[in-house]
């Protein structure tokens, strides 16, 4: 039984590595976030808290650095050089946001780390986590370069949704005890529901159909989902998408360490994509008047 | 000469000779059963501290378990701290043992003879000790088994390319070895001991004994399966620590992605495993009188030891401190910048302190004679050597990639309770040890007096080597056979 799990999955890796491309998946699940856009309003990571059940840790627990916000908003205030040799005493564009989720990275370097192998790659180009699976030995967070994993350092949810607030909670997903690692997952509950209404209706999933709770919320768009394979699967049968139109346009690609861009105007990057974990996740970069 | 009632400590040693030749053999049997029976008030006195100590550490880890890891103040991004750097350390520990007994076995420095078994316990319980901390550490520990490759019925198995199930394999596969290498170097002893003993002890030495009569095919036996055993060992012992090292330098955090952590790892451990060695030589030499076999030569001989690895440390730090600032790496600079100069700052340089400049000591005679001294240097080296795999996980925590996660944290009173707590443990372990089973191996130090005697004085070696067909020969040809050393 495992055995041929073992060739299946060694004929695969093998079909990937000397044929180039993702084989054998149903999606690749991307993400566009344009910096020019977000206005660091928080709206994503709120509506991460209330869709994946994440756990209000309180304040106290928060100033210890023991927070779960799959979601967060990076704020950079430091300024230091404007350029031209011109430096400024004060915050003069306010500060820079920077939305970080898990980035789904293709070449995860958290996988090959955990020991029970509770996190792997879905064929839906999805870093998963398996709840049930980790035994918590905290590995993949230490090798996540973009520090996108969270831990439950306690049980919250006697603390975190009091009654009637455990009503509010998400049926279609589970709530973590304590010593499991947890991350964004994508909203992979959304996923699966699209997937399985298409899959009755005998239709491939539409662009659009559904997109996660940060995409949906952000009141000026910057978050835009979708699925990205037929970007490198022309076989597939998985429609266009406008993330498809945002990664040409700027001109990132999957699979590279470094982006091939002639023209400045451009502003697609990954973040740390020099360590090749190939992430899902492209940035627009914000462009501002100095 | 068993009224011989010289007390050695107050004549003066011969620091030039690591035994004295002349000591009888039934008194070696006299000295180290002497010291496995009748506690005296100092060991009722140790074993209570060090239950006290371990009782720390129940008391963190019921919490700990009960709570999660939270109150450890274990945080994002600090998810391992204290518990996998103590753990490092204990494992560095349990070097010293294959070392003495292995390595030194098998370059024939018979010096190690008096005090190689009491290192090797030491290996043995330090693995003991150092196994229970990736366990303390995790987040769901009673699923810790499923790190085990078993067959089950979901067909799940662990991850083979996780470095934490290579540490499993590694860390129980060393374990079992020296246990057992421990156990097959004691089997001559035990007889001694049950031939010498009474009641629950009789009957324990002579199942452990295994029936030891003494010989000659026993021997032969014997003698094979150690060295055999010893050779198995020295590998698996330089691979457990590469092993270790390859949980850190596996990943691609910058100041854990080293190429020459495996080395470097090895290096330290021997390193603190010989600072050990010393800490436990006088501790012994001093509590069970043996002044006669611990002596100053072979202290000043683990001295010179420690002082030799020591520079090796010391070289393959200053290798990777120079491969970071000459490297290509911004970030990893960065993270060495900051271990010198950052909040840990204080720490750092402590270790480097006392890893690479206060073993200088080592390096001179009069130094090295001095118990006291000697005691407080090679406990300090062990602060070195711990700080030093502290620093090794906190810092690249605490500044990584990512400006935002980056946080300076301090481990709170369960760590600390439980990092106590180990040494209780281990202090407990080797008490119970040191009382029922001979911490000297009587058997090696008579050989070595052999030796020693042979080399000494051709006419006794002649005598004592003489076999039942050298009878006929004439007693005037006194030299040796050079066919017949090594008996």
């Amino acid at each position: 039984m495992s055995l041929q799990n073992l060739l299946q999955d060694w004929s695969r890796y093998r079909r990937g590595r000397e044929e180039g491309g993702f084989h054998n998946y149903e999606h690749m699940w991307g993400m566009s976030i344009d910096l020019n856009l977000c206005i660091g309003c928080n709206a994503c990571s709120v509506a991460c808290y209330a869709e994946n059940n994440l756990a209000v840790v309180g304040k106290d627990k928060y100033e210890k650095h023991q927070a779960m916000h799959w979601m967060r908003i990076e704020r950079y205030w430091d300024e230091p050089d404007l350029g031209e040799g011109r430096v400024s005493e004060y915050q003069q564009h306010g500060a820079s946001f920077l939305p970080m989720n898990c980035q789904q990275c293709n070449a995860a370097t958290c996988e090959p780390v955990c020991p029970v192998a509770a996190t792997y790659h879905t064929p839906d180009g999805l870093n998963a986590q398996v709840y049930n699976r980790c035994i918590g030995s905290r590995y993949c967070s230490n090798n996540c370069p973009y520090r996108l994993r969270y831990f439950n350092f306690y049980s919250y949810y006697e603390d975190s949704w009091p009654e009637p607030l455990n009503l509010q909670l998400n049926p279609d997903l589970s709530v973590r005890d304590k010593g499991v690692m947890e991350k964004c997952t994508f909203c992979i509950q959304r996923i699966r529901v699209a997937k399985d209404k298409a899959q009755r209706e005998h239709r491939v999933l539409q662009d659009g159909e559904f997109t996660t709770a940060c995409a949906q919320t952000c009141p000026t768009s910057a978050i835009v989902f979708g699925d990205m394979l037929k970007m490198y699967d022309p076989n597939s049968t998985n429609p266009s998408s406008k993330v498809i139109e945002l990664w040409e346009k700027h001109q990132v690609e999957l699979g590279v360490t470094e982006q091939e861009k002639h023209n400045p105007k451009i502003r697609g990057y990954r973040v740390l994509e020099h360590l090749n974990t190939d992430p899902c996740i492209m940035f627009l970069d914000r462009v501002r008047e100095v | 000469m068993t009224t011989d009632t010289r007390d050695m400590r107050n004549i003066q040693e011969d620091y030039s000779k690591d035994i004295n030749e002349d000591i009888h053999w039934a008194k070696i049997n006299e000295d180290v059963l002497r010291s496995m029976e009748n506690p005296r008030m100092g060991y009722w006195i140790a074993v209570g501290v060090s239950l006290f100590l371990l009782s720390f550490a129940v008391i963190a880890e019921i919490y700990q378990y009960n709570t999660g890891m939270g109150p450890s103040n274990l945080n994002w991004p600090h998810m391992w701290d204290l518990y996998i750097a103590t753990f490092v350390f204990w494992i560095g520990m349990s070097h010293s043992g294959t070392l003495l007994s292995a390595i030194l076995h098998i370059i024939k420095a018979d010096w190690r003879k008096p005090i190689y078994r009491f290192a090797e316990a030491m290996t043995t319980f330090s693995l003991m000790t150092a196994g229970l901390f990736p366990i303390i550490h995790l987040g769901r520990l009673w699923n810790m088994y499923w790190v085990i490759p078993y067959y089950s019925d979901r067909g799940i198995w662990p991850n083979f390319r996780s470095p934490l199930v290579w540490d499993a394999f590694a860390i129980t596969t060393y374990l079992t070895s020296s246990a057992l290498f421990l156990f097959v170097g004691m089997i001559p002893d035990l007889a001694i001991c049950r031939d010498n003993a009474k009641g629950w002890r009789k009957k324990l030495y002579t199942a452990l004994s295994l029936g030891w009569r003494g010989d000659d095919r026993q021997w032969r036996n014997f003698r094979k399966t150690y060295l055999l055993m010893a050779c198995f060992l020295i590998p698996l012992a330089v691979s457990v620590h590469s092993i270790v090292s390859a949980d850190f330098a596996m990943s691609i955090m910058p100041g854990w992605h080293v190429t020459t952590f495996p080395p470097y790892f090895v290096a330290g451990a021997l390193y603190s495993g010989c600072a050990a060695i010393i800490t436990l030589f006088i501790l012994l030499r001093y509590f069970f009188r043996f002044e006669e076999y611990m002596t100053i030569a072979i202290l000043e001989k683990t001295c010179k030891l420690t002082f030799a690895i020591s520079m090796v440390w010391t070289y393959l730090l200053f290798i990777e401190f120079a491969a970071t600032w000459y490297g290509p790496d911004a970030v990893d600079k960065e993270l060495l910048i900051g271990k010198f100069t950052g909040p840990y700052s204080p720490l750092f340089i402590t270790m480097i302190f006392l890893g690479s400049i206060l073993p200088l000591t080592l390096a001179f005679e009069k130094f090295r004679r001095n118990i006291p001294m000697m005691f407080v240097v090679s406990l300090l080296l062990n602060v070195g050597m711990w700080l030093e795999r502290y620093m090794i996980v906190t810092p690249t925590l605490s500044l990584s990639y990512e400006p935002f996660a980056q946080n300076v944290m301090w481990p709170s009173w369960v760590e600390w309770f439980i990092l106590l707590g180990s040494f209780g443990w281990f202090g407990l372990l080797f008490l119970v040890f040191v009382k029922i089973f001979p911490s000297v191996s009587m058997y090696e130090v008579k050989e070595m007096i052999f030796h020693r005697r042979h080399l000494a004085n051709k006419e006794i070696a002649a005598v004592m080597h003489r076999r039942l067909d050298d009878a006929e020969k004439k007693p005037s040809t006194t030299t040796p056979e050079p066919g017949l050393e090594g008996a």
